[in-house]
């Protein structure tokens, strides 16, 4: 049995984001956490490891760097890292990036006791949408938004939260579950899996590991395979400076519901 | 000399940061206000691997170098200095002299334990008649048949009332005066052994300090560490290591000061300025940054030397020394640049000021510290 | 043969409407609202796609909004949502009808249910959208209200390089969405693929009542048991749980203003964190003086909150306070004192007694909800 968790090297959002002078983001100047989301799915993985025993592998894909990112998994306790990096994979909207994501995991091989696992969303883009297409991809079955995972045998049972209660699911292995904050606390990097991480494996897949699975192709990967553009991107106005409003009678109440109604605060 | 650290360290000053942040920096004033021991605190460092970091694999430990451990003290002083003592004592003044002069017994049987934090370690050596002045020892083992009795107490024993280890150093022939001293390895439940009152105390408020009391305490003899009258030398090697922890936690207090009174300064407004753009908070600041900077060279540079078996008594001195020194200094500064607020318990700069003072005295005042450096210089 | 690049063989605007337990969702009437306005603006006819069990009687109310047709698909197995199941019958409808527009609201069920079908299509999906538009020059319109960008560079955004040609995007449908956590906006385009997929935020889009009559079509549809791999055991509605500070989106927080009747400024608070649907927060004054417990301290001692609107009531914004609060997305003040440096920080500040105001609020924002 294995474990497999995708996972993404994203930009700190909680700090203070830079803008280039073009409404780009300036990514060179701000701090690259593992996303949030992702660290759920890590924890899952290894509290099912601890639990059954299995082999946890977890998958990224981004530039050469990201390997810093595995090697602190690792030293949670991860076994194996899988980098896919590439010119040819830049660029890629969630739809070509879940095909080459899947290719390099269908490369790796899943078996029929197999989950993956990933973060219900990432913090840059809060999409949404890698783990239910790479699952499509796959022909896998998904439960999203996992709040509980149990396993017993080949079924897993998951707590699948929704806006308004939540409901039970039933699925069978080899399946993609996604995670969210409320599954569990993440735990720390251990000191000993610190001095450990340098030693286990990475394995790189490139352009020419994948190219030859059916799912690559030049018209479905990187920019050119993204059925989205971006049209243009932009920063909202700066927040101004605080407005006082006059009086404190039901008209200064009423503007101000009038306001918060508008922005869609209300 | 190159203090580029590697990759690992890097990431063991991650770790322990996130580590600090989320799960000991929340505490940090509780545990303070109320003089409580942090257990909860320890069992997770122990589950962390952060017990016995610089010890091999097959003795329990985390495999890594002296730098990585104190790193590790040094981040978590950044947030709580009682956290911060509870590992280096238990390591450097504990684990430490078993590793270093125990029996492939004695290793076997205690350090597994202690490494991965399952037990926690102490130190005996300050006795009420016996503290800058090592040598003067009252406390006697009395060699009776298959085991030594102990007879006397101890004091201001950190780690004292919660540890289940202690290495504690008695006179075996006084008539040898230091090389009458012999080092013995004492466990929480030996008959005739307890632990007696409870220091209250300016600073570290948190970590446990009492006296150890041994009334014909029956210690094995094959819990005799290291020769008989070899007690002292192991005292004083073992110091020189527990000064580098010790350094490592001062460095951290003063460089958790100074992240304080940054965030504090750059937030606080007077005169319809931040106070930050004042020249002299942010002379106040350089100059305290400069001087806990220094005070890492100096630790990182003995943590250094350990690792390679060298010696490193002046070093280790040298780092106490001005690292604590240097952390009594700034916290006092980042109190003062607090003001009114930095007087109060809201903020966590009053404490930092308690704590630092406490490393300017233990494992050898200041002046001792000077005592060896200069006697290391050869001045007579 | 289905293929999601022959643009031209699409037309007309779809809106999937997400029911649970026979019940239409909210979202689902704003979405057929927003649906008619890109249905007009495109010339073409805006559809519901309705699945579910016993469904016809609620594919009526969508005509109230301006739904042309509903298609429904009506089986005991479409009764509760599975990924299997309403993907499969969504994408088969898809490919028989071809519309060019297909919007989801991003609920727990449009973000699973979206990704999936876009995969299975081969087409373009934008996650979470806060806009949309196919007229260019009410996009333009909305980009120089709500965005920094210079006038050349909104005025290019008329057209964009596809492969080495200039391409007008005077058809496409322009979705609008915050990135990296609202720090920056993007309008996403799928030019070259149809249906060009959305998933809206809900709550956003605004329901207006456009009433038609709508037409229900019951096309033929292959769904069977052995195409759904999972099974729901039960599906449990719960009352919403007590979030915590950390996590709230709404926040109204008391200080030392309520102690001229704290049990009144308290349940004040309460009654506003309820019409908001957030939580009650406390400055340390009140903690210390044992008025509410201290799991409710914001600030220095406290905990820090970032929630997207945080009420301060009587709190006058000590340093401390403000280290706790400041990174909110929208900070309302009511202070008696106008000098109150909580106002420094506040987006809207009102000067009065909050015992006065706030239930002047608390109708305010009632009569504003109602009229939405």
């Amino acid at each position: 049995m294995k474990i497999f968790v995708t996972v993404k090297q994203v930009p700190d959002t909680s700090g203070t984001v830079a803008v280039n002078p073009d409404g780009t983001l300036d990514r060179a100047s701000m701090q690259t956490i593992i996303n949030p989301d992702d660290m759920n799915a890590v924890e899952a993985a290894l509290s099912l490891k601890d639990e059954l025993g299995c082999r946890v592998v977890a998958f990224t894909m981004g530039p050469p760097p990201a390997e810093g990112m595995l090697r602190e998994l690792m030293a949670m306790g991860v076994d194996e890292g899988v980098l896919i990096t590439a010119r040819e994979f830049g660029g890629s909207d969630t739809y070509a990036t879940s095909q080459i994501i899947a290719a390099a995991i269908d490369t790796y091989g899943v078996e029929p006791e197999d989950i993956i696992l990933a973060g219900r969303q990432a913090i840059d883009g809060d999409t949404a949408q890698v783990g239910p297409q790479i699952a499509e991809k796959l022909h896998l079955p998904q439960v999203t938004y996992a709040g509980e995972i149990q396993k017993d045998g080949d079924v897993l049972t998951v707590k699948r939260i929704l806006e308004d209660g939540y409901m039970t699911v039933k699925v069978h292995t080899p399946c993609m579950i996604t995670c969210i904050k409320e599954l569990n606390q993440p735990r720390y990097m251990n000191i000993g899996g610190i001095f450990e991480c340098y030693e286990k494996q990475v394995v790189t897949m490139t352009y020419d590991t994948l190219k030859d699975h059916p799912l690559i192709d030049k018209s479905t990967i990187g920019l050119l395979g993204s059925p989205t553009n971006i049209l243009t991107s932009f920063t909202p106005p700066q927040k101004g400076a605080g407005m006082m409003l006059p009086g404190d009678g039901k008209e200064t109440t009423d503007k101000l519901a009038g306001i918060l109604a508008a922005k869609h605060i209300i | 000399m190159d203090f580029r650290l590697t990759k690992e360290q890097l990431l063991v000053r991650k770790m322990v940061r996130e580590f600090a942040e989320n799960e000991v920096k929340p505490l940090a004033s509780e545990i303070d206000e109320e003089e409580r021991f942090p257990m909860e605190t320890v069992e997770k460092m122990a589950k962390l691997g952060m017990m016995g970091i610089y010890f091999p694999k097959e003795y329990g430990g985390a495999g890594g170098a002296v730098l990585s451990y104190a790193m590790c003290v040094e981040e978590l002083a950044k947030v709580c200095g009682t956290t911060a003592v509870i590992v280096s004592a238990h390591t450097s003044l504990c684990c430490a002299p078993i590793f270093e002069h125990g029996t492939e017994e004695q290793k076997m049987k205690y350090l597994p334990d202690l490494c991965s934090g399952r037990k926690l370690g102490a130190f005996g050596l300050t006795e009420p008649n016996a503290g800058t002045d090592a040598s003067g020892q009252q406390t006697t083992a009395v060699l009776d048949g298959d085991h030594y009795v102990l007879n006397g107490s101890k004091c201001f024993i950190t780690n004292g009332s919660v540890a289940d280890v202690f290495v504690v150093f008695a006179m075996t022939d006084p008539k040898m005066g230091n090389r009458g001293i012999s080092a013995f390895i004492v466990e929480k439940g030996f008959k005739g052994f307890s632990q007696g009152k409870h220091e209250k105390k300016m600073g570290i408020r948190g970590s446990s300090t009492c006296d150890l009391i041994f009334e014909d305490c029956i210690v094995p003899k094959e819990n005799l560490l290291g020769k008989e009258g070899a007690g002292f030398k192991i005292a004083m090697q073992t110091l020189d290591g527990g000064r580098i922890g010790i350094a490592a936690q001062a460095l951290g207090i003063g460089e958790g000061a100074i992240n304080e009174a940054i965030k504090y300064t750059s937030e606080r407004v007077q005169f319809k300025k931040r106070i930050s753009a004042f020249q002299n908070t942010q002379f106040q600041l350089a100059d305290m940054h400069t001087r806990m900077q220094a005070a890492q060279f100096l630790v990182y540079n003995a943590a250094l030397k350990k690792q390679a078996h060298e010696r490193c008594s002046m070093e280790a001195a040298m780092a106490k020394l001005f690292a604590a020194e240097a952390a009594s200094d700034v916290t006092r500064r980042a109190v003062q640049l607090f003001g009114g607020y930095g007087y109060t318990r809201e903020y966590p700069v009053e404490r930092m000021m308690r704590d630092a003072k406490i490393t300017e005295i233990y494992e050898g005042t200041s002046e001792v510290q000077r005592m060896v450096i200069a006697a290391n210089l050869g001045v007579k | 043969m289905f293929n999601s690049s022959e643009i031209e063989a699409f037309k007309n605007v779809w809106v999937f409407c997400e029911q649970r337990n026979g019940e239409m969702m909210p979202t689902t009437f704003e979405l057929i609202s927003e649906g008619r306005k890109l249905a007009d603006e495109l010339g073409v006819e805006l559809c519901g796609v309705l699945l579910g069990d016993n469904v016809d009687g609620i594919a009526k109310e969508l005509g109230l909004y301006g739904a042309d047709k509903v298609y429904v698909y009506d089986s005991p197995l479409l009764a509760t949502f599975t990924t299997d199941a309403y993907t499969k019958v969504i994408v088969d409808a898809v490919e028989e009808f071809k519309p060019e527009i297909l919007l989801f609201g991003a609920s727990t069920i449009g973000r699973d249910l979206a990704p999936r079908c876009a995969a299975r299509l081969h087409t373009g999906l934008c996650a979470d959208c806060t806009h949309l538009d196919i007229d260019l020059g009410n996009y333009q319109q909305f980009l120089k209200e709500a965005s920094t960008l210079p006038e050349d560079r909104i005025e290019r955004t008329k057209s964009v390089r596809l492969a080495g040609a200039d391409h007008s995007v005077a058809r496409d449908l322009k979705m609008t969405r915050p990135a990296f956590g609202g720090h920056l906006m993007a309008s996403i385009i799928c030019p070259r693929f149809r249906p060009a997929m959305a998933t809206v935020r809900p709550g956003v889009m605004k329901k207006r009542e456009n009433p038609r009559e709508v037409e229900l079509l019951h096309p033929a549809f292959d769904l069977k048991p052995e195409d759904i791999k999972t099974e729901v055991v039960e599906v449990v509605k719960a009352a919403k749980k007590l979030v915590d500070l950390i996590g709230a989106d709404y926040i109204v927080s008391v200080g030392r203003g309520i102690s001229k009747d704290v049990e009144k400024g308290l349940a004040l608070a309460e009654e506003l964190a309820n019409e908001l649907g957030g939580v009650v927060g406390a400055s340390r004054a009140c903690v210390d003086a044992g008025w509410i417990g201290a799991d409710h301290q914001v600030g220095q001692t406290g905990k820090t909150v970032h929630p997207k609107v945080y009420v301060a009531l009587g709190i006058s914004g000590a340093i401390q306070h403000k280290a706790g609060m400041q990174e909110s997305e929208c900070i309302i003040a009511v202070n008696k004192n106008e000098t109150a440096p909580i106002f420094e920080c506040a987006d809207y500040g009102i000067v009065g007694d909050l015992f006065k105001v706030v239930p002047e609020l608390i109708e305010s924002i009632r009569a504003a909800k109602a009229a939405k």
